[in-house]
């Protein structure tokens, strides 16, 4: 079937644009003939002269979609040990819940009156939240982590500016941390100071110290870090960091290693975002939406983005509380439209805490560290390493052999041909080669050694026949892309093809 | 243990290939005094137990297709959802999936958001299209970053319409925060004020109008000449649109706008009381190395298969850190797709027919009020779905009554405009039968003859 291309011929296509399947007069579902008066259409200068979307059958539209599905890689299908991801298995039972006609068909603006099962699912998710991390005060608002970090480096600015401390510009960030933490900052035009790692994968204290001074904003910290690892300095960190009045912010990606293991609050974090599509079970989507919580502590609970969920009038007898929204006193203000991400976020969010419990919780980080403790044991005498010791719901390994061009990237895709997705790779910056595992707690025991298995074979594979490697993946639907031509080339949509009857 | 799939054996001989005795022993590096404490959360429910609890909360709200009959948009849009969208939705291969940074084993998201992109610009009559943002209102601001980053900082002022929704409004408030931008032109004064008016508003230092189409009051302007005057200024023009009215009205792209956003909800996406929902952002091929979020481009695999990869990435805050345009990591994939499902299945004819709809009720609706002692429609301007009453007695106690009937009435506009006060905002969609708009009238004039 598959010819090998000459530079002449335009590209094969294995599944045409929904576009390109339109055929003039085609329609799909139509609506009801209007059942009121007839008012004359605004003046023709007002109106658009066409609307070039395609026309089809819903037949065609379901096969279209079907067939693109059919090209994912996903969670349902095989194992997924994305690094820092956290892509375990989205429980059933939420896709149900969060589509109850009571959630989604209320509107964001109704009276109160009219919303209480909302607003209770909304009050007790904080209050959970609250808990589960040990902080005083819970928004729900942010969208997503990096939205979330947003909401926090907002929030940490604003308590330094409340006090009249006005020369607080710096940031800290290890040299581990992700990309969004820089960003974040970057979009307030403060300034970043990485601070590196030590050779145990710790913040290095010494640089730590150097850098503690009355222009330190705060420092963000993911920990357990990128590396997987939890700080073994953590108490030191955050003494550091505060001793020079600084704030700790948490970067709670790496969550799904510490629920009913240690509370980030009570370490002494001040601000953190919660990703509820990583370690509550939101499914991610192919890149969203996510949902990014943040907690603070008491300190800086009047600087949360409005509004918060709160309690109007207290329960009396048999008599619910009334809930309603409150504005925090010295508010940032307001992190996106509405009340954030309800039905696809808190509600799957709310189905999946209420059905693990305080020990269940506890179960789930446990066995995310087991699983990634387990990869690492039978994996640490064929791939390097570098930071080795016993790691949380993660670990990084190098991808590279001694004497061997074969790099991270071609043992990735190698691993699609075994029914795998692959880690992510290149990713902490600090290790080289990078290949980030995150098995998390919904893989079993076959599954995990049928990957170690593949893996090992890879590393026999890089030494006897690398070109099967550099070539890879040879068995799936899609080879390796070129994304030189994409990024020269732009071509970022398609149209109805040339000859297109619009007026049919 | 419900979701985790490993027995006590098998969990006993995993510890002993990693040499630890018990699961709390892969915890030392935690400090003591704080490790392993005591949720105070109520015990593990079964899924049966869950289905439940979770239906209960559904059932104490009232919502507003089986329980109340709604003229409340603002925003957010009760539309009739095709029921093949959440099939497609429910696809485990696009719901379970990660962010496409493996293209070979992505290719159904990434055509998909590929085809989104394509709908928004046909939609919109803009060149480009991003991957999505997380709402209309995150995307506003985004725009205000984009347009800063296009004068490299030098233009320092934001001219936002009072007719712009006031959440987007405190929103771009909230973004520019500690980056000197300044925001103006959004006093109540404005609001009577023409588009070409509001263009004096605009100087050298500016780098950003935003307006809104229809505005928030349901007005359509035609918004070329005022373009036109704001461009000869040297700044840039963002419309936010309602992608409803882009069935009928001409495209912010054909009237000249360099970047136009709005939220996708009314495009097959339930409210879900808020979200999410996902933000389309818009623009012109040469801002496209500016622009933030996820980009789709086409390409071909070692193959010669046409295939789709995320391009331009080194924008993006993963390569470029603090230097990046935005911190955008995550977009809104699945709702965008949902999007580009509703577009698919309704078609040039169905999406024109939604839109009509929407615009015969709503007129339908203004012409009845209108005729109600005490009422009166406030502009003279066309509008789309939504337009702005002049009520006889304060908003809260009118919609007041109409729950009582059952209705929930529109929004109230002196919340944000005190001198609104009294004025509703009245959202029609094709939801609302004859039926329905008569009573909701019958009832507001009961109001009027108190």
């Amino acid at each position: 079937m598959i010819e090998a291309p000459e530079k002449t011929t335009a590209a094969k296509i294995v599944e045409p644009t929904i576009f390109d399947l339109s055929s003039p007069g085609r329609t799909g579902v139509t609506m009801p003939a209007s059942d009121v008066p007839e008012t004359a259409l605004p003046p023709k200068d007002l109106l658009r002269s066409d609307l070039p979307l395609p026309e089809l059958a819903e037949v065609d539209v379901v096969r279209h979609y079907m067939h693109l599905s059919s090209f994912n890689y996903s969670v349902d299908s095989g194992y997924y040990p994305l690094g820092s991801c956290t892509m375990k298995y989205n429980p059933k039972i939420n896709e149900d819940t969060c589509r109850l006609p009571g959630f989604l068909f209320t509107h964001p603006l109704q009276p109160i009156e009219t919303v209480q099962g909302n607003l209770a699912l909304m009050f007790q998710l904080q209050e959970w939240l609250k808990e589960i991390a040990g902080f005083a005060a819970v928004t729900l608002q942010p969208a997503a982590g990096a939205h979330g970090e947003f909401t926090g480096v907002l929030i940490m600015r604003a308590y330094h500016k409340s006090r009249g401390d006005t020369k607080r510009t710096k940031m800290l960030i290890p040299d581990a941390a992700h990309g969004t933490n820089p960003a974040s900052v970057g979009m307030m035009g403060m300034t970043v100071v990485t601070i590196p790692s030590d050779d145990r994968g710790n913040v290095d204290l010494k640089e730590l110290e150097k850098a503690c001074d009355d222009t330190v904003v705060g420092m963000m910290l993911t920990n357990p870090n990128t590396l997987g690892l939890f700080d073994e300095h953590i108490d030191k960190v955050i003494e550091l960091v505060h001793g020079c009045g600084g704030l700790m912010y948490g970067d709670g990606a790496n969550l799904n290693a510490l629920l009913g293991i240690v509370r980030p609050g009570d370490l002494g974090f001040d601000v953190m975002h919660f990703n509820l599509h990583k370690t509550f079970s939101v499914p991610h989507g192919g890149g969203g939406p996510g949902v990014g919580p943040v907690g603070v502590a008491a300190h800086l609970a009047d600087f949360l983005p409005e509004p918060l969920v709160g309690i109007f009038e207290e329960a009396e007898d048999d008599v619910p509380p009334l809930y309603g929204f409150v504005k925090p006193a010295k508010t940032i203000g307001r992190m996106k439209a509405f009340n954030g991400h309800f039905g696809g976020g808190f509600v799957r969010s709310f189905t999946y805490i209420a059905m693990h419990g305080p020990d269940g919780l506890k179960d789930i980080s446990q066995y995310a560290v087991l699983n990634a403790n387990y990869l690492q044991a039978r994996l640490r005498s064929t791939y390097k390493v570098p930071y080795d010791r016993i790691c949380m719901h993660e670990f990084v390994a190098e991808g590279q052999f001694e004497g061997s061009d074969v790099r991270a990237l071609d043992i990735a895709k190698r691993l699609m041909d075994y029914n795998f997705h692959p880690p992510t790779n290149y990713f902490p910056l600090i290790v080289h080669e990078a290949l980030m595992i995150e098995p998390t707690e919904t893989e079993n025991k076959d599954t995990l050694d049928s990957f170690v298995d593949a893996l090992i074979k890879i590393a026999e594979e890089a030494k006897t026949q690398p070109e099967l490697l550099h070539n890879a993946p040879s068995t799936t639907r899609f080879g390796r892309m070129d994304e030189v031509k994409a990024a020269r080339e732009l071509v970022l949509c398609c149209w109805l093809p040339d000859n297109y009857d619009v007026n049919a | 243990m419900t979701y985790i799939p490993i027995s006590p054996k098998e969990r006993d001989a995993m510890l002993e290939t990693v040499g630890v005795k018990s699961l709390d022993d892969l915890f030392d590096a935690i400090p003591v005094k704080h490790r392993f404490p005591k949720l105070n959360l109520p015990p593990a429910l079964t899924e049966m137990e869950a289905m439940d609890e979770l239906s209960g909360l559904a059932q104490t709200n009232e919502n507003v297709r089986n329980d109340l009959v709604s003229f409340l948009g603002a925003g957010m849009y009760n539309h009739y959802i095709p029921s093949v969208v959440d099939h497609m939705l429910r696809r485990g291969e696009f719901y379970t999936a990660y962010t496409p940074y493996q293209p070979e084993i992505s290719q159904g998201t990434l055509q998909a958001i590929f085809e989104y992109q394509s709908l928004m610009s046909a939609l919109t009559g803009m060149d480009v299209s991003n991957a999505s943002h997380y709402d209309g209102a995150t995307a506003t601001a985004e725009a205000v970053n984009l347009a800063y980053a296009q004068f490299r900082g030098k233009r320092k002022k934001v001219v936002m319409s009072p007719g712009l929704h006031p959440q987007y409004r405190e929103v771009v408030r909230t973004y520019t925060q500690g980056m000197g931008v300044d925001t103006a032109g959004d006093d109540e004064a404005g609001i009577g004020l023409s588009p070409e008016a509001f263009a004096d508003q605009v100087d050298d230092n500016t780098c950003l109008v935003i307006v809104q189409y229809p505005d928030f009051f349901g007005r359509v302007y035609d918004y070329t000449k005022f373009i036109d005057a704001v461009h000869a200024k040297g700044s840039l023009v963002c419309v936010v649109a309602n992608p409803t009215a882009l069935a009928m009205f001409k495209t912010p792209g054909s009237m000249g706008a360099d970047i136009v956003v709005g939220d996708g909800q009314p495009l097959g996406i339930p409210m879900w009381y808020g979200g999410p929902s996902v933000g389309f952002f818009t623009t012109r091929k040469n801002m496209v190395h500016k622009m933030a979020g996820r980009l789709v481009g086409e390409t071909v695999d070692n193959r010669g298969q046409r295939a789709y990869v995320l391009t331009l990435t080194a924008r993006e805050q993963h390569i470029k850190r603090e230097r990046a345009t935005s911190n955008i990591c995550t977009n809104q994939g699945l709702i965008a797709l949902g999007t580009a499902v509703y577009l698919s299945v309704l078609g040039k004819k169905g999406f024109r027919q939604v839109a009509e709809l929407c615009y015969q009720k709503a007129h339908y609706t203004a012409t009845q009020l209108s005729k109600v002692k005490g009422y009166k429609l406030s502009h003279n301007e066309p509008f789309f779905h939504e337009f702005t009453l002049q009520c006889p007695e304060p908003v809260t106690e009118i919609n007041a009554h109409l729950l009582e009937h059952g209705i929930i009435g529109g929004y109230d506009l002196g919340q944000d405009y005190p001198s609104l006060a009294n004025h509703m905002l009245i959202a029609v969609t094709e939801m609302n039968s004859k039926e329905e708009i008569d009573a909701f009238v019958e009832v507001m004039s009961e109001v009027s003859h108190d």
